[in-house]
């Protein structure tokens, strides 16, 4: 198991399968936000959904619309369950606590891979990967 | 170092003053903390974005729902276009179920004690601070136009931080609150002679095409009016990015004068424009009034209207304030306006109101509108001065 220490952003302690991508999110516009599928064009995540996973990228970026659209992720129970950034932007940070969404920053994002099981605890900062 | 709270403040945070007030702690205290703010500081005046339902959806509007049961605002607190006009969104082919969800957004805000006239140019109408007071303003185009042309000190904060904001009468210290980051860094030298609001929005996307995270410092526009320089902010803002520009002989700030300075010629502007185009572009669609429209420009525009008749399939949208509207309308204006078959739009803008699939093409005078009239909405546009979209309604 490898742990990593990054920052609390929202607290709250989540598991998971991981979602990583090297590219910014834009929620609005680049999420559905009744099923939680990425759709924007060409991103790399396009087609795959956000639901129950620990979704891992470097930033958010977009419209401040954007933490509106978490928060209907989690009234739609579409919303990852926990978000890992490298450096979390505002729009993200402030959906994540709208939606009460554990999230961490301050993350080496590069060393988690797609499927691996993360454990966050956020109200630590603590990030720990199984290794598989 | 770190975030340093008051009794008060941690009392706020630990939910000694209900639900939302924690919320809204919650939300300032952890931007603060990313950051890097020392100490919270009291603001004055509030602008709230995220007010279309086509925006929030009902989501959003739970949220805000669920802000209302205990949250009110401290200070002056006012609001972003919605997506329609209060009052005569049904000539203007809003749905009747649009209208309604609408009608509860606003009146989820008026339980908050927000003034609800939708409008993305507070200072206009009521909402004006003044050269150094710290305020929390959403809205890209008024936080420009507040940093650069007012003085008056604010973040680019989103909806649900602005709301946050209106209800503890705080926000955490960093960015554009603190003198030391409200310095130009680099300049831009104006080669060319700007004359009407379409060419400060090309202006505004040319140098935010250009700038990143820089601050501006423009020189050689020797005047500007407030409406040019209202189209500038908003253009700047969306291209950009960009919450501050410094303008020589007509900004207050003071700042320290960048040592490089790019130039901006005629042809930055005429190549702006042709990327704006769409040469082929079917107009059947014409909105001047973004930013909201000034009641000096509605006169001007009624002049032209006056005794004139819009051309059959096409429509035309002045967006402006509620106060805006009401002034017109005993002006006059208003009547001349509609008698000419378009419409004096308030509360709403072609940004934000549900139009995807009705119209082809947009003519408008606003980079901004250009944007978001191809982004969102799908439709070609053209952009020019007032007085060609005007004429473009009546050919």
């Amino acid at each position: 198991m490898t742990e990593f220490q990054g920052r609390k952003i929202y607290k709250g302690k989540a598991e998971g399968d991981a979602l990583v991508t090297t590219v910014d999110i834009s929620f609005y516009g680049g999420v559905d936000p009744e099923t939680g599928e990425v759709v924007e064009k060409d991103h790399p995540l396009e087609g795959k959904s956000v639901a129950g996973r620990i979704l891992v990228m470097p930033s958010g970026k977009g419209s401040t619309v954007g933490s509106y659209v978490l928060y209907a992720l989690k009234k739609a129970e579409k919303a990852p369950a926990a978000i890992i950034n490298k450096e979390t932007d505002p729009v993200i940070a402030v959906g994540s606590i709208i939606s009460e969404i554990p999230t961490v920053d301050g993350i080496e994002i590069e060393k988690i891979k797609t499927g691996q099981r993360v454990e966050v605890d956020a109200d630590r900062g603590i990030v720990s990967i199984h290794e598989s | 170092m770190g975030l340093k709270l008051t009794a008060e403040e941690k009392e706020m945070l630990e939910g000694k003053h209900g639900k939302a007030i924690r919320k809204a702690m919650e939300i300032i205290t952890t931007l603060g903390e990313i950051y890097g703010a020392e100490r919270l500081i009291p603001v004055t005046s509030v602008q709230i974005a995220g007010v279309s339902y086509h925006n929030l959806g009902e989501a959003g509007l739970e949220y805000l729902s669920e802000m209302a049961e205990d949250g009110q605002a401290r200070v002056l607190t006012t609001l972003n276009p919605a997506g329609m006009d209060m009052l005569e969104w049904k000539k203007h082919g809003i749905s009747a179920d649009f209208a309604e969800n609408q009608q509860r957004v606003v009146d989820a805000f008026a339980r908050m004690g927000v003034v609800t006239t939708c409008t993305c140019t507070p200072y206009l109408i009521g909402n004006l601070p003044h050269y150094g007071e710290h305020i929390a303003w959403a809205e890209s185009s008024a936080v420009c136009f507040s940093n650069s042309v007012i003085g008056a000190l604010t973040n680019r904060e989103g909806g649900p931080s602005a709301l946050a904001s209106s209800l503890t009468g705080k926000t955490a210290e960093y960015g554009f609150h603190l003198e030391k980051n409200r310095m130009a860094q680099v300049g831009y030298e104006i080669q060319t002679g700007l004359h009407n609001t379409d060419d400060f929005g090309l202006l505004g996307k040319v140098i935010g095409d250009r700038t990143g995270k820089k601050i501006p410092y423009i020189t050689g526009v020797p005047q500007a009016t407030t409406g040019q320089l209202r189209s500038f902010c908003a253009s700047i803002a969306t291209y950009g990015g960009v919450a501050l520009f410094h303008m020589e002989g007509i900004t207050p700030n003071r700042t320290r004068v960048p040592e490089i300075t790019e130039i901006v010629t005629q042809e930055n502007l005429d190549q702006a424009r042709q990327e704006l185009d769409d040469d082929a572009a079917e107009i059947d669609f014409i909105s001047v009034g973004c930013p909201h429209a000034s009641i000096n420009d509605i006169a001007k525009i009624a002049d032209m209207l006056d005794g004139k008749q819009v051309t059959e399939g096409k429509t035309v949208w002045i967006t402006t304030a509620k106060p805006t509207k009401d002034m017109a309308i005993k002006m006059g204006y208003y009547d001349k306006i509609e008698k000419a078959g378009a419409y004096l739009v308030s509360d709403a803008c072609c940004a934000v109101a549900p139009l995807e699939g009705r119209f082809k093409g947009l003519m408008t005078d606003s980079a901004k509108a250009c944007y978001y009239a191809r982004g969102k909405n799908k439709f070609d546009i053209k952009i020019r001065t007032v007085d060609e979209c005007i004429k473009e309604a009546l050919v």
